[in-house]
């Protein structure tokens, strides 16, 4: 069998995919969380920088991966908070103040970075501590799944947690209930005394809140240290991830499977002599191609509803 | 009984100047349906927010339950028993109608978590109580409108409304959907609850109510027993003055005829034949209507007349100039006007002043523009003119249109389309949703062009309508025109009935009289 196929049928493959698609679907549940209230947040770049730089210094500094997780959650959820203020309390665009808060997230990041171990590059003068990563007894044992699932980082275990805790969230609580009917109309919201902006406030903090999971499994798991712009792109595919999904659990999490997948296959096939340049472009030009279908399927639909609604 | 509510002498000024009311005292008795009608502006919108408070009122008290209240927002007015059906609906397409009904006051079990047990309960328990039935675990973007209407109502009943306000309830339900409501309100009345229903139909006013105020620029006129009011008195009151509600005159030149329709044929993209084969004609001087349940291709046949839409076969003619295939800017230049079915879909731009509404089908002609640039000062005066002839009420042809009520909205649309001396008019729902008032100053603007050699095609639900200003009669069923009047008296709504609804047709039957 032709090497490259057997080694995208291999275990590893799909090790590999759920170690990509980590730092992905924290943001994606993020961006889905706050698009359900209706104003979505696409500033989960931003939030990651700022969590995996927290992260890493406070744990350099503390020597404490409970203190970096403390600090690097508050940083994305404060993050979330400011968004929020600029956006409902001081009514600025959404988008706008999203954007600002993703160019100030990536500059704040270097100059401390510079001030702090006076490198405008990578924090790697400074020792970060890691999330572990553990093999799950038992399961480690079993031939072809325990190579696929065991031997992960603690935050990729996590990653499932935090999307049945979203789905608790949106589905089984008032909470959850309050932001999809605000979402969908704020109007009847508010006339049965729902407070719009506080629920909204409080999306953008949960967004904030798993979106920081998202930035420190960047810089303390999948490397361990920070380096300037480090997510890459990643906060805006887990836009394109969670609107695939149509911002629920499910398909949240296949939009950032997808992804993931396609980041794996690229790095799989790497080998083959193809130019690295094409290669790294396989993900992103996935997200446009994806997208593309999205949405003249959506459009389609839409006609077809209209046509409905004329009958 | 005493009255349930109480309003003395309320008088609301908004912040733009405008009184909406000037001094309203009305007796709302428990238990009884008391409607509240008047025209688009009265301020009748504006007085029930003040009862539910959304606005607050400058002067006067408001007696509930006999005890004087200044409810701050409307959640003081639902917790004191008051409930609103807003004219738009208030729910959550993507949740359950269990969820809306819930939504805000939702049952919860170890402290975070819904208690879907207890929804479940609660709202089978309200369904059964009050004798509605709605599919509770259905999403309520599934649903017809009358059944989200009856979602909203059960929504109030849950929170343990005695008083609920409908404002304007039946605008956006069929006439079955209307019976079907009429009956829940009567139910509710029996279980003991209050209803203040507003509305400017004045047969459903007859229909449903047992008292009955008047309100006119912001004042109330009468509150009386709806059975010592007739039709006619209640619109006369409404509008200050004496309706016509007598059909027109026929006309007295008819001319050539003007649109031909051939053959036409409609199929549409999932292959359902709308428009079947139809010929007929309009003739200048004349106005000739199209009656029948909407559905059954009369939109379709109307955007085809006016370029929205491409017919599958046949033609239509407009001063023997083939149409058919040309863009609704080649028919307007044509000289036919267009007054559309959805006003605020098809008829204005609704954020866009009303003087750029006015212009939208002519800027690029002098004198609106002077080359590349518009000439705004002549514009201005232009609607100027406009809004003094057709009787808009706004401060300015600036104002945006959004800013109007219903009926001067359809006011500005039908400023624009007859004000381009149009030799044929398309009008297809044109009094819809508009008051009395209004609706006559329509009436008169079709008959007069009609008078003058315009050939008038008007399309309308509203068979009262047709009788009143048609000169001849087609009546459209599935696809089809399957009879044809000439409109004399002894026409009657009986009478187009069973061939609207597909029983008789006039192209099968041998003999037919006509």
């Amino acid at each position: 069998m032709n090497p490259i196929i057997k080694s995208i049928l291999a275990p590893k493959f799909i090790f590999a995919t759920l170690r990509v698609m980590t730092p992905i679907l924290y943001p994606a549940i993020g961006v889905a969380v706050s698009a359900l209230a209706g104003s979505v947040n696409i500033a989960l770049e931003g939030i990651m920088l700022v969590s995996a730089f927290t992260g890493v210094i406070i744990s350099a500094y503390t020597g404490s991966l409970w203190f970096a997780l403390i600090a690097g959650v508050l940083a994305g959820v404060g993050m979330g908070a400011v968004l929020g203020y600029f956006h409902l309390n001081l009514k600025a665009d959404i988008i706008i103040a999203a954007i600002a808060l993703n160019m100030f997230a990536s500059g704040i990041t270097i100059f401390l970075l510079y001030i702090l171990t006076h490198d405008k590059g990578t924090s790697s003068s400074i020792k970060s501590l890691v999330f572990p990563s553990y093999q799950i007894p038992l399961l480690k044992d079993i031939p072809v799944l325990g190579p696929m699932l065991s031997g992960h980082n603690i935050l990729t275990y996590l990653l499932f947690v935090a999307i049945i805790a979203f789905y608790y969230i949106i589905y089984k609580t008032p909470l959850g209930l309050r932001i999809r009917a605000v979402g969908q109309n704020p109007e009847a919201a508010a006339s049965v005394g729902i407070d719009v902006k506080k629920i909204r406030m409080y999306s953008l903090l949960l967004s904030g809140f798993f979106g920081s999971f998202g930035g420190l499994y960047l810089s303390m798991g999948y490397v361990s240290w920070f380096s300037r712009d480090m997510t890459a792109g990643r906060g805006f595919i887990a836009i394109a991830a969670a609107s695939l999904g149509g911002n629920l659990p499910l398909g949240t999490f296949l939009g950032a499977a997808l992804f993931g997948l396609v980041n794996a296959f690229s790095n799989f096939i790497a080998p083959l002599k193809i130019p690295s340049e094409f290669m790294q472009s396989i993900p992103y030009l996935t997200t446009v191609i994806v997208l593309a279908i999205y949405s003249i399927n959506k459009s389609n639909k839409e006609k077809a509803a209209l046509k409905e609604g004329a009958k | 009984m005493g009255p349930i509510l109480s309003l003395k002498n309320i008088v609301k000024i908004y912040p733009n100047g405008v009184v909406a009311n000037k001094g309203i005292n009305i007796d709302i008795e428990e238990n009884t349906i008391h409607a509240i009608v008047g025209e688009n502006g009265a301020g009748k919108s504006t007085l029930m927010k003040i009862i539910f408070g959304e606005e607050t009122a400058e002067d006067g008290e408001i007696f509930y339950q006999g005890e004087q209240v200044h409810f701050r927002n409307s959640l003081e007015a639902i917790d004191r028993g008051i409930g609103m059906i807003h004219q738009h609906l208030m729910l959550a397409p993507e949740l359950t109608v269990a969820e809306n009904m819930i939504l805000g006051t939702e049952p919860i079990k170890f402290g975070i978590f819904l208690h879907s047990k207890k929804i479940l309960e609660m709202t089978e328990k309200a369904c059964k109580e009050f004798g509605f039935e709605v599919p509770l675990n259905k999403r309520v973007k599934d649903l017809p409108v009358g059944t989200r209407q009856r979602i909203e109502i059960l929504k109030v009943l849950i929170r343990n409304a005695k008083l609920i306000i409908l404002d304007e309830p039946t605008a956006v339900l069929t006439p079955q959907e209307t019976e079907v409501l009429f009956k829940s309100l009567r139910d509710l009345q029996k279980r003991g609850k209050t209803i203040i229903f507003i509305s400017h139909k004045l047969k459903e006013v007859k229909q449903i109510a047992d008292r009955v105020t008047i309100i006119r620029d912001g004042k109330d006129i009468v509150t009386e027993n709806a059975k010592n009011l007739n039709e006619h008195q209640i619109a006369e009151l409404m509008v200050g003055r004496e309706i016509n509600f007598q059909r027109i005159p026929l006309p007295v030149n008819i001319g050539a005829p003007f649109l031909k329709v051939q053959n036409l044929t409609y199929i549409n993209e999932e292959n359902i034949t709308k428009i079947n084969n139809i010929s007929f004609e309009v003739r200048k001087g004349e106005i000739v209507g199209i009656a029948g349940v909407e559905g059954n291709g009369q939109t379709e046949l109307v955007e085809i007349l006016t370029g929205l839409r491409q017919a599958t076969s046949g033609h239509a003619y407009v001063n023997n100039e083939d149409i058919t295939h040309l863009t609704p800017r080649q028919i307007r230049e044509k000289m036919v006007a267009h007054i559309p079915e959805d006003r605020m879909q098809n008829g204005v731009a609704e954020h866009a002043s009303i003087q750029e509404n006015i212009i939208v089908d002519r800027y690029y002609k002098h004198p609106f523009s002077k080359g590349i640039i518009l000439d705004w000062k002549y514009i201005e005066n232009y609607t100027a003119d406009l809004i003094k002839d057709f009787n808009i009420l706004a401060q300015s042809g600036k104002t945006p249109v959004s800013a109007l009520s219903g009926g001067n909205i359809q006011k500005v649309v039908v400023a624009r389309e007859l004000s381009f001396k149009p030799e044929l008019i398309i009008a297809d729902q044109p009094t819809r949703g508009i008051d009395v008032g209004s609706e006559e100053m329509v009436h008169d603007l079709l008959k007069d062009a009609r008078d003058k050699g315009i050939a008038v095609f008007l399309i309308s639900a509203d068979l009262d309508e047709v009788l009143k200003i048609s000169s001849r009669i087609l009546v459209m069923y599935d696809g089809e025109i399957v009879a044809e009047f000439k409109n004399t008296e002894d026409i009657t709504q009986e009478k187009l009935g069973p061939y609207m609804l597909g029983v008789k047709n006039q192209n099968k039957a041998s003999v037919e009289e006509s």
